[in-house]
């Protein structure tokens, strides 16, 4: 579904991405993980288009998507809730939630798709004439990851999703995501967490300063002595 | 629901046309004289200036300092074309150019600054605002730092009561569409707006360009009231005091920007007899005000007609109740 070619990018001097590839096949859980710095974020925001990369190639569907604007990019189907939520505080959870299928025109689909975010966070819809800005932060986690699926997308990126939630927060959130993955939503994630991501990844990549250092299956990794060291702490 | 809608449509239709009809029969009759319609002129073309920066600033959260730059470009415009042809048709065109020149010019200086954030687009537009005002000093059509004199006055009550009405709903409406939605998502988190596929570059000129297209109409309005104009009536206090209004009203009200300029040039009005202690009241006032509304004095809420409605409900609720507590102390006698 989703192929990255040796993408390199810079923030002025800085080469952040050093030529990585990888690639996110269709109905799968991917995580990328690594620590502060590696490039995570750096690379979905590239992906989706809020970043231009200096050399390499995204393509979507087997299509190249490299020079298209991030307006185009969740149009075919790429959808990011970003790192540390960035819901609009001043709305109500519903506008927020509306502005999620902002591209899109067609009422009754969006009405469904509204429907469905509530059966995956019923909470939201209690709360939905709320401020968002007046959320917990798992809630507001929630209306973000809810907020990304109004667009549609066949591909949905998750920026730490798990960010300074409780503990049983975070395994909800990862339930939800499951969730979202089995209701036919292919998924990128990008965790610090990385137990809880290998958990529920099919597959992940390794990412320390902008290499990608290993990859496998989750449970592969969950077995590696190198990630047990550097990652799960033990 | 429709009906209910229309009900609003026709209620807010009474409450304009009264208040036309009654401030034009206030000048009939003299109540409202020169001195006071000179107040009264100053409220209509800062309701328009306040209105329209509120969309750049208040909705889009793009902090501009440059609304008295889009101001002179309409205001000279309209008193060159006037200068030449003195007739109402002269007037209107004026006014249209006015805006649209501002605009165009909003749109060009938009386009590379609005890729700045905060700080840097206020200084950037400041910078703006000071060069069409250097330019005017410098041109020969404009008559230089001398300004311009004898303007033909077309501006009346009637044009500035359409062309502040017509702007109000202009920005209302823009602000209830879709597109007033996307603004309103720049301002509160620009990044997640352009994660949803909203083309922030695109609304933020948008909403610069309507912004300056409304400053250009309030700038040939005032051209065409005061008889005069020089460059040095557009600097920078001139996009401050706007500024001012904007945030005493609340960012993110338009009725917040009609109330607020509505309070300070009546206050300011009555000032004037203090000739020397006028701008340190004014300003204490405006620190006063600021330490206890910090949001503004409206937030970001708005006063509709409903508030009559309520009021109505509250009384009679009020009503019942003290009726009710009546009864039951009766009751227990």
């Amino acid at each position: 579904m989703l192929e990255i070619r040796n993408m390199d990018v810079h923030y002025g001097v800085i080469h952040v991405l050093k030529g990585i590839s990888f690639m996110v096949n269709d109905g799968e859980i991917v995580t990328l993980i690594g620590a502060n710095g590696a490039g995570k974020t750096t690379t979905l925001r590239t992906i989706s288009g809020l970043k231009k990369p200096r050399n390499g190639t995204i393509l979507l569907d087997g299509e190249d998507i490299t020079a298209t604007s991030a307006q185009e990019r969740v149009k075919r189907g790429i959808s990011h809730a970003p790192e540390g939520r960035r819901i609009f505080p001043d709305m109500t959870v519903l506008e927020n939630l509306e502005l999620g299928a902002y591209l899109r025109k067609d009422k009754e689909g969006i009405t469904r798709d509204l429907k469905m975010v509530y059966e995956h966070f019923p909470i939201l819809s209690d709360r939905k004439k709320q401020l968002a800005g007046t959320l917990s932060g798992g809630e507001q986690q929630m209306l973000a990851i809810g907020r990304a699926l109004m667009s549609r997308p066949k591909i949905l990126f998750l920026d730490e999703p798990s960010m300074g939630l409780a503990p049983f927060l975070v395994q909800e959130i990862f339930n939800i995501i499951k969730n979202i993955n089995k209701a036919g939503t292919t998924i990128l994630l990008v965790e610090q967490n990385a137990s809880m991501a290998l958990q529920v990844a099919h597959r992940a990549y390794v990412l320390e300063t902008g290499s990608i250092v290993l990859s496998g299956t989750g449970s592969e990794l969950m077995q590696s002595d190198e990630i047990k060291k550097a990652y799960l702490g033990g | 629901m429709k009906k209910i809608f229309e009900k609003q449509a026709v209620r807010k239709l009474i409450f304009l046309a009264l208040t036309f009809i009654i401030v034009q029969l206030l000048i009939y009759a003299d109540i409202i004289d020169a001195y006071l319609q000179n107040t009264l002129t100053a409220i209509c073309i800062n309701i328009i200036l306040a209105v329209s920066l509120n969309l750049i600033t208040g909705f889009t959260g793009q902090f501009s300092l440059g609304h008295a730059g889009f101001m002179s470009i309409g205001a000279y415009t309209c008193a060159i074309i006037t200068l030449r042809m003195p007739t109402i048709f002269g007037f209107f065109l004026g006014v249209f150019a006015g805006a649209i020149f501002a605009a165009l010019v909003g749109f060009i200086v938009g386009l590379p600054t609005l890729r700045l954030r905060g700080d840097y687009l206020a200084i950037a537009t400041l910078g703006m605002a000071e060069i069409i005002r250097i330019i005017f000093i410098n041109l020969k059509i404009t008559n230089g730092a001398a300004g311009l004199q004898n303007i033909p006055r077309f501006t009346n009550w009637t044009w500035l009561f359409i062309f502040m009405v017509g702007t109000v709903l202009l920005i209302t409406n823009f602000l209830k569409s879709t597109h007033g939605r996307a603004c309103i998502a720049i301002r509160e988190d620009e990044i997640a707006a352009d994660s949803m596929g909203i083309n922030t570059t695109k609304y933020k000129v948008i909403a610069f360009i309507i912004g300056a297209f409304c400053a250009g109409i309030a700038g040939a309005l005032y051209a065409s009231y005061f008889y005069f104009l020089k460059p040095n009536i557009f600097d920078f206090l001139k996009s401050v005091n706007v500024l001012v209004i904007v945030v005493l009203g609340g960012l993110g009200s338009v009725s917040g920007s009609i109330l607020a300029a509505i309070l300070l040039e009546i206050i300011s009005t009555f000032l004037q007899s203090f000739s020397e202690l006028r701008m340190v009241i004014y300003a204490l006032l405006l620190v006063v005000i600021m330490l206890f509304r910090p949001q503004g004095l409206m937030g970001s809420k708005e006063v509709t007609l409903a508030v009559f409605n309520r009021l109505g409900g509250n009384l009679k609720s009020g009503m019942s109740k003290l009726e009710q507590r009546f009864k039951s102390k009766k009751g227990r006698v």
